[in-house]
């Protein structure tokens, strides 16, 4: 009875405040795109500068003149430079391939790992899980002393495939830590209906899981593929001779001959180099998305 | 007593109603967990091959001469802590990682809250903007920020000759260069931050927020009392995942300073790289990239339980 009283007691009031709440929120929307357009700027001027830098020939660049953040005269010889330069196409080569194999081993070792993790039980299990995730946290800048050695006991110093060897372990115990999130979150009926008709493991695996998991699987490729395509660290200890080298080196050992920097080529390969990732996120912003907050979100 | 129900339920399935049917799924229970180990192995196989071996090796790597021939305990640690350099980079090192994960922690916050204001579509397309710099690959961003910091003629010194300020020698001087390496991590890294606080932003429920505006509480309020409660496992999570991703970064001091100028920039990993790889002494080197073992495992160890908490969250 007092509720319905003090309700009544308020709806003058409320109205009021509701057009003023009104009006605050339009401020605060407003202030929220200006904010954000000042964080647009700071943060998109870099990729921006790379792009204009790109466009400029070498004559602009060393005249230092005018305002560097646009381009004057701009040429695409920079880019056709890089196209037909052998080591480039070499670089570009390499890093598509050691992608595609690093991709594929990846997901090939953590789809039926996570499987297992998430749906079934071994002895061990539990704590494994924890201990994939612990691998996960272990970063290359601790490891690539040691594996340094390991991998010239492998006989694969300056030999672009030690990487395909290498990557996986930066990309494969994330990915299974994504999957064991998806798998996770799927139904237990659905092994309990595949196990009444009669399907084994695998079958369950090959026929249920994978195909229902597709997103988390696309999530778990895009976070395999930004690993082997942006990686730093292990080309450069490992790699020396530009035969074998992939973009992220090849390109600071290529084009900076000793203090002779030819920036409108470096930053056109930057661009060309940049393409790819670019271009998946843009079609697949989404699961770009999922597989960052994976980490921390699920499981 | 609940326990007691729930483990003679759970029981019912087991009693052997049927002997040989108990035998069977015994078996099966085997064959079962077989089938789990064969499906983990080739990533059992992989982790301690090129993780949980590479690491213990480092330890021994660590305590052996230059050489690698004798042993020599942990000589390498004592020299590396008794020299100046070093000792700077333990202080850069912490530096770096410390300042660059408030930034982006704070950064991230500010982002994500006015992202929050936003309408679904228009929120994606800002959203999408904002996370440019975390998807150009790294090394290949930080050369353009290698080319703006370049001190004759830059992005960022022709802006300033603009409004009158003189040309800033950027990577040349100790504390410039230092601020140089944490704005690129911070550029880098705050999007990331971004997303995090963005997805743990949509779970706070809106009634509490609702509740708190009837009871009258201000913006700063809210986000006291109900937004940073609620988020704080997600906050403490990123960040002490950001700080083990950031105090391990090698990318940006490698390419932007390679450690210079006079060796101010160095951090635990490009230290390592110039000792361990290109003076060829990999047991110092390994010593030095050990140090940041301890800091790593009590991030790690904070992770973990902070995620533990968080699934037995959401499971609750």
């Amino acid at each position: 009875m007092s509720a319905s009283t003090v309700i009544f007691d308020n709806v003058p009031g409320e109205r009021r405040t509701r057009s003023s709440a009104e009006r605050h929120r339009k401020w605060a929307l407003w202030g929220s795109y200006i904010a954000l357009g000042c964080f647009v700027v700071m943060l998109l001027a870099p990729p921006f500068y790379t792009l204009m830098t790109s466009l400029k020939s070498s004559e602009e660049i060393s005249a230092q003149s005018g305002n560097p953040w646009i381009v004057h005269h701009p040429t695409l010889a920079n880019f056709w430079y890089l196209i037909t330069y052998p080591n480039f196409q070499t670089y570009y080569v390499n890093s598509l391939m050691i992608t595609v194999v690093v991709v594929v081993i990846s997901l090939a070792i953590a789809i039926p790992a996570a499987f297992s993790l998430a749906r079934m039980r071994f002895w061990g299990s539990q704590a494994f899980s924890t201990g994939v995730f612990l691998t996960y946290l272990v970063p290359a800048s601790l490891l690539f002393l040691p594996l340094f050695k390991i991998v010239g006991f492998l006989g694969l110093i300056n030999n672009v495939w030690c990487l395909a060897v290498l990557y996986p372990t930066l990309a494969a115990p994330f990915a299974t830590w994504i999957m064991i999130g998806y798998f996770s979150s799927l139904p237990k009926e659905l092994d309990e209906a595949a196990l009444i008709d009669g399907a084994g493991y695998l079958q369950m695996l090959l026929k249920i899981f994978i195909p229902v998991a597709m997103p988390g699987i696309i999530a778990a490729t895009i976070f395999a593929f930004t690993v082997s395509w942006g990686s730093f660290l292990y080309p450069l200890a490992y790699l020396y001779t530009s035969n074998q080298m992939v973009l992220t080196v090849g390109i600071i050992s290529d084009l900076i001959r000793g203090d002779v920097f030819q920036w409108g080529k470096i930053m056109a390969a930057c661009v060309l180099a940049s393409l790819p990732p670019v271009f998946i996120y843009a079609f697949l912003m989404d699961y770009f998305v999922a597989g960052l907050t994976a980490g921390a979100t699920k499981g | 007593m609940p326990d007691v129900a729930s483990a003679a339920i759970s029981a019912v399935p087991r009693t052997p109603r049927w002997a040989h049917s108990a035998n069977t799924v015994r078996r099966l229970a085997r064959r079962r967990s077989t089938i789990a180990f064969c499906l983990c192995l080739p990533l059992i196989l992989l982790t301690a091959g090129f993780v949980v071996y590479p690491a213990l090796y480092a330890i021994w790597l660590s305590m052996l001469n230059k050489k690698m021939i004798t042993f020599v305990g942990l000589d390498n640690f004592a020299f590396l802590l008794r020299r100046n350099t070093f000792q700077l980079v333990i202080f850069q090192s912490c530096l770096f990682a410390v300042t660059a994960v408030i930034f982006k922690a704070v950064l991230g916050f500010i982002m994500a809250h006015l992202m929050h204001n936003l309408s679904g579509k228009s929120q994606r397309i800002w959203r999408g903007l904002l996370l440019i710099p975390w998807v150009i690959p790294l090394p290949l961003s930080t050369l353009t920020w290698w080319w703006m910091f370049d001190p004759s003629y830059s992005a960022f010194n022709w802006l300033l000759e603009q409004v009158g300020i003189g040309p800033v020698p950027w990577l040349g001087v100790g504390w410039i260069a230092r601020f140089c390496t944490i704005a690129v991590n911070v550029w880098f890294g705050a999007p990331f931050f971004l997303i995090m606080y963005l997805a743990a932003l949509k779970s706070v429920p809106e009634q509490l927020y609702e509740a708190a505006a009837i009871d009258g509480a201000g913006a700063i309020q809210k986000l006291i009392y109900i937004t940073l409660p609620t988020m704080r496992n997600i906050i403490a999570i990123t960040v002490l995942f950001s700080l083990i991703i950031t105090f391990a970064d090698f990318d940006i001091v490698r390419i932007l300073t390679g450690g210079g100028p006079q060796d101010l920039t160095h951090v635990f990993a490009t230290y390592a790289f110039q000792v361990g790889i290109q003076s060829g002494d990999i047991p110092l080197g390994a010593a030095g990239s050990l140090f940041m073992f301890p800091i790593l495992a009590v991030s790690a160890f904070f992770v973990l339980r902070g995620i533990t908490r968080r699934s037995k969250e959401i499971a609750a």
